[in-house]
Formats: structure tokens, sequence, C-alpha cells
């Protein structure tokens, strides 16, 4: 099938932006999207011109690498679904898809639609872990954890750290991504220790870098490539209670 | 975990969060009592509603001094927020699909400043009287001596004009309840994946019951179906 594509073109963070147009002939359905693009891109590079930049690695819908907007959807509009793992077959002859980089103050275009996602980074470092001694494995089954507690711990920690929650978002807010990790580490024992210093590190740090505030639009858990639910940030809004007692 | 020094809840973005959900949540229960108050004009009741409430001076300074510091909260977190928001965010995609978000969410701002240019005219027309001053309860009593306020709400509404004022208003306090009432209870944590169709569903409905009891007084004033 033959596509138009209007990508979104941007040399540096500084640099003005703009869409370019592209035409992708001869793509085949089962071509995955990452795929037409790089068909695309050979086509560019044929002519002499810069390939578009994106990012991508693991391309079997784990690594949370790769982010593009496609016609206004993170990941594009099918449910579930990184844009790895988007086929060609979703689209039909003679479709224009535009596709752009994951738009928040938090997330500075490097090149056209590669983003700097360090504020992630960042915010795990401002308290997404635990504390723990090295030295001897402990016992499997030392610490038992009620199975409900694996379950919601287990669903928290899909989360694959893509920034899709962050780009649908329109107040630009992490607020998905944080409460995912802080359920993850809240629901298990070992992570209850440090939850109240976890939460409020987080939270703060959310801000500090730039993302905007929770207003509960929900277009973050529509976004998210691994389901992840806004029943975490009600969790998150709980836990954060907690830490003031 | 390194100790740090972390924000105030007036500072820290789920604090803010939860005390727009507190003040919004007491706001609204003050529609609802408000509503059921104004509803004594059906039966003619509003004048004697209204001397019997003027009797209770404490409670009614009493709920003035807990609602208004509660609305200018409400108010100015909600300013400040939605600039953050609005500065997080500066640029919208070249298509705009929304998946969950709704009319109503993405401008609460909006239904906001209605609401609250509705409120300083209501008050000044109602509480105040200055808007119409020869319709004033506080100048003409009824015929059993009282301020003569369900004469000054009609005489009010009968104006096609102001009942538009009125309805659009109410509108956009219709909006902002069909997100915030739903919206409060996810940001108190008072949410989990079971209760949330349930309460975005109950919060929908509680927003069209307060203005459908709202609405239906000045649209059966402007229709000359309650007299007083």
């Amino acid at each position: 099938m033959d596509l138009t594509l209007m990508v979104w073109r941007q040399k540096s963070a500084d640099a003005p932006g703009k869409l370019d147009q592209y035409a992708a002939k001869g793509i085949s359905r089962e071509m995955s999207f990452l795929e037409m693009l790089d068909v695309v891109n050979e086509g560019i590079v044929k002519a002499g011109g810069d390939p578009i930049a994106f990012d991508h690695d693991c391309r079997e819908g784990i690594c949370g690498t790769c982010s593009q907007v496609i016609n206004g959807v993170p990941h594009g509009i099918e449910e579930r679904t990184t844009v790895c793992q988007l086929h060609m077959r979703h689209f039909k002859d003679g479709d224009t898809i535009y596709i752009e980089p994951w738009h928040g103050k938090a997330f500075p275009v490097v090149r056209d639609l590669i983003v700097d996602r360090s504020a992630l980074d960042r915010l795990i470092q401002s308290g997404g872990y635990v504390s723990v001694h090295t030295g001897g494995v402990p016992d499997a089954n030392a610490i038992l954890i009620p199975k409900g507690d694996a379950d919601t711990a287990m669903d928290a920690a899909e989360c694959i750290g893509c920034g899709a929650c962050v780009a649908a978002c329109p107040n630009g807010s992490a607020m998905l991504f944080v409460a995912a990790k802080v359920t993850q580490l809240a629901s298990l024992p070992q992570g209850r220790v440090e939850a109240s210093e976890r939460v409020r590190g987080m939270i703060d740090k959310m801000s500090d870098e730039g993302f905007g505030n929770c207003s509960n639009h929900y277009e973050c858990q529509a976004a998210c490539p691994k389901g992840v639910k806004v029943s975490f940030i009600a969790k998150l809004n709980r836990e954060y209670m907690k830490s003031w007692f | 975990m390194p100790e740090t020094v972390s924000r105030g809840i007036g500072s820290s973005t789920v604090g803010r969060k939860i005390l727009m959900a507190v003040t919004g949540q007491m706001m609204i229960l003050f529609a609802v009592i408000h509503v059921v108050g104004n509803s004594t004009i059906y039966f003619s009741g509003l004048n004697s509603y209204a001397e019997h409430l003027h009797e209770l001076v404490p409670l009614v300074w009493a709920t003035r001094f807990v609602m208004l510091p509660a609305l200018l909260l409400h108010v100015f977190f909600g300013v400040q927020l939605a600039l953050e928001n609005n500065s997080a965010k500066e640029s919208g995609y070249s298509v705009n699909t929304n998946l969950r978000s709704t009319f109503a969410s993405r401008n609460m701002i909006w239904s906001g400043t209605l609401i609250a240019a509705f409120l300083v005219y209501h008050l000044m027309h109602f509480t105040f009287q200055v808007i119409s001053p020869e319709a004033a309860a506080s100048a003409n009593a009824d015929a059993l001596g009282r301020p003569d306020v369900a004469g000054m709400v009609i005489y009010a509404l009968r104006s096609y004009v102001v009942s538009l004022v009125y309805i659009f208003s109410l509108t956009g306090l219709f909006l902002h309840l069909a997100h915030g009432a739903q919206s409060s209870f996810q940001s108190l944590g008072l949410s989990n994946e079971g209760a949330e169709p349930a309460i975005s569903k109950g919060g929908y409905s509680v927003a069209l019951v307060i203005f459908i009891a709202y609405v239906l007084i000045p649209v059966l004033v402007v229709l000359g179906i309650v007299k007083g």
C-alpha cells in the first residue's frame, strides 16, 4: 500500500521544528510501523537526505524505547500496543499518517521523533527503589506475601517507562508512571519500609522536573501500552495521605 | 533512601489535588443544601424559609466563614494548577484525538471562571440586592410583613435575559461538576478499579440532578408556571 507521512523534523532541542511530507510506497500489511519507517529512511538516505531519527530497541513491545505519537495518540490508536508492535494492517492504502514526538516540558526534543526522557530516570532515583543490604540471598519464602498484593504489585510493575502517559496527558503529568512505581513497591513488605519517603520524594521530584499536575482526565490509562490503570493513582493519593501520619 | 524535606500540602502536586477535592466536595454539599432550600419556592414557602434561615444567625455566619475560605482556596489552586499545566504541555498534536478526557474535564478552568463570574452577579443580585433595588427583598415586605424574597426572585427571573444568564451559568456548573464530582473521589483515593465505573456514573448523576434541580427554577418562572 501507499501512504503519505507527515513527520515532525527538528534538528535539535533549540531549532524550530516542522512537519515534512514523505511518501511511503509499496508498504506491506505485515510490516511493523518501525519497519515501514526503516523503508522510508532507506529512500531518504538514497536520495541524499537526513533519515528520520526515532528511538527503538527491542522491537517486541517490552523495552519502552519506541515513542511516537501517531495521529495524535501515543503509540497509535491500537490499544495496549507499542509503536514497534503496531502493524501496517491497521492502516489503509492512501492514508495520511501524522507522526510526532512525545510532547511535554519535561521531555525536550533531542532530534526529530526522539525526546529526552531522562526525567523519568531521575524520578526513579528520587525514591522508586527499595534499599536492601547486600549479602546472602534470603530464603525465597521467608517473607510471605498475600496473592492479592503480589498480583497488584505485578500489575503495577507492568509499566515499561515509555512515557506515553505523559505524552497523552493534556497536562503533561507523570502521575501514572509515579503511581505504578509507588503501588508496585508499597504493595510489598520490602517496599513498605520506605513508603512515606518514596511517595513524597517522587511526587515532589515530578513537579521539579516540569511535569504537570494530574486532573483525572484518564488519557494516560487509555494510551498506556501495558494497560496500567488509573486506580493506581487513587492508591498513590492514599499513600501520600498516609505519609503524613 | 535519603531524608529530604518534602513540600507542604499547599505546594505539593498531590496535596493541592486533595485540597481541590475537599473544597470542591464542600461546595457540592453547599449546592445541594442551597437547592433544597430554594425548592420551597414551588410551595410558596421561600419567604418563610428565608425568614427562618436568617433567624439562625450563627449558623448562617458559620457557613459563610467556612465556605468563603474553601471557595478562595479552590479558586486560587485551580488557577495556579491550570497555569502550571498549560506550561507543562504547551502545544497539542497536529491531530487532536481524545481517548478518555471529556469536554468537561478539559475545560474546568473555563467552567470554573463562568461559575465565579456568575457567583459575583448572583450575590449582587439576591444577597446584596444592588442589581434591581426596586424589587429588593429588604425593601419590599410580603403580606405577612416578611422580606419578599420570592417576589424578588420571580421579578428577576421573569426577564428572558436574566433567566438565560442563570440557565447558561448553571450549564457551566453542570459541566464543572460532571468532571469534578467523580474526580474528587479519585483525588481523595476513594476509588479502585472495581468502583471506578460506578464513581464516574455516580458523579455525573450528581451533577445532572443538581443541574435539573436548579435550572427548573428559572425555566418554570420564565414560563409563568411558578408565580410565587
